[in-house]
């Protein structure tokens, strides 16, 4: 294989991993729950998408055609982490959880 | 009778069929039969809960609002980065964004873009759909994160959707 | 070169996992549990690509699609049960 190819693959994998890592870090230390929010539905994704890239290189790189499906799987998790983050905002807000302490505004009821 | 065998939604019938294709490995006889009847019957089925079509829409600023979110994602992500790691604590705030945006597709996709750039997450839409509530994980003031919104964007949206 | 930084990933990968499970049951409430559950099948996704590479297949990407929309639509439901007590009114 290509060697440029090899270190593009180690190194996207081992982003993917690091961000992988840190949005469950954040989902374990972070104090309350809309700030929990935020570690997975970004970092997690981002790293999601890395890794798919890197197997998107990998394969091709191998000379085993484009691979699609990759593509399709980091298209449609880009597209429903908006979404899955919004409506169980939306939850909590609903359910009332605490807030920690020194958060600026509040959630509205409606 | 006639009615039934058009297409509602082009772009969604185009999508759902070009989907179809990657989806079962390699174009054939049969996938582009059944893609075509997936893109006529599923347009027709979901036609009640689709929302109205914008009026005018400037699909070609796209791309470029693309590439700027992407490269928002990927900046942005590290700064989410170090902030989860430090040891301080973050400065979270419930901000009221005051949406200039009017039609319902164009707050969603402000609203998804929101939640996908590190650092806010959009919460709720007010009943009237002038007000978004957007939760930033570490604040110095409100008014910060509505200019950074608005200027980088909600601009670009409403160039698309005027 | 590519096979360390394999096996470094899917260590990372699966702390990850471990974390979200840690979350899972620590809770404190019912929607950080239904978030480290959305978390967990993420990172599931990326343990099947992980495992494809190290394999060298591209069998298992099925499965993964297949997660990637139960897991969506699983959330879905769960937050709409939190919200509203029921899923389909």
């Amino acid at each position: 294989m290509n060697p440029f190819a090899e270190y593009v693959i180690a190194f996207l994998l081992l982003l993917g991993g690091a961000f992988t890592l840190i949005g469950a870090i954040g989902l374990a230390r972070l104090p309350d729950f809309f700030t929990r929010l935020h570690g997975p539905t970004k970092a997690t994704t981002l790293g999601v998408g890395a890794i798919m890239l890197s197997s998107v290189i990998y394969f091709t790189a191998r000379g085993e055609g484009i691979g699609i499906s990759e593509v399709l799987i980091t298209v449609f998790l880009f597209m429903t982490a908006p979404v899955s983050a919004n409506i169980l905002a939306k939850a909590a807000m609903h359910i009332g959880v605490n807030t920690m302490e020194g958060t600026e505004g509040k959630p509205w009821e409606q | 009778m006639l009615d039934r065998l058009s297409f509602p939604q082009p772009w969604l019938s185009l999508i759902l069929f070009v989907t179809w294709q990657f989806l079962s490995d390699g174009i054939s006889g049969g996938s582009v039969v059944l893609g075509l009847l997936l893109a006529w019957a599923i347009p027709q089925l979901t036609q009640g809960f689709w929302p109205e079509r914008p009026s005018f829409m400037r699909f070609w600023l796209m791309p470029r609002y693309l590439a700027r979110v992407i490269k928002d994602i990927i900046v942005a992500s590290f700064q989410v980065a170090a902030l989860i790691l430090s040891p301080r604590q973050p400065r979270p705030a419930f901000v009221c964004y005051p949406l200039e945006l009017e039609h319902p597709l164009a707050i969603s996709i402000l609203a998804s873009t929101i939640s996908l750039t590190p650092g806010t997450v959009s919460v709720d839409v007010s009943d009237d759909q002038r007000l978004l509530l957007v939760h930033a994980l570490d604040a110095e003031n409100d008014q910060q994160v509505i200019d950074a919104i608005r200027t980088r964007y909600e601009q670009p949206l409403l160039e698309m959707f005027k | 070169m590519i096979t360390i930084a394999l096996y470094i990933t899917i260590a990372m990968v699966t702390l990850a996992a471990l974390l979200n499970v840690y979350r899972l049951i620590k809770g404190p409430d019912a929607p950080d549990r239904v978030l480290a559950l959305d978390t967990l099948y993420i990172n599931a996704i990326a343990l099947i690509i992980l495992l494809g590479i190290t394999l060298g297949t591209r069998m298992y990407l099925e499965s993964a699609l297949l997660i990637a929309v139960m897991g969506f639509v699983g959330t879905v439901a769960m937050a709409k049960y939190l919200k509203r007590g029921s899923v389909i009114e």
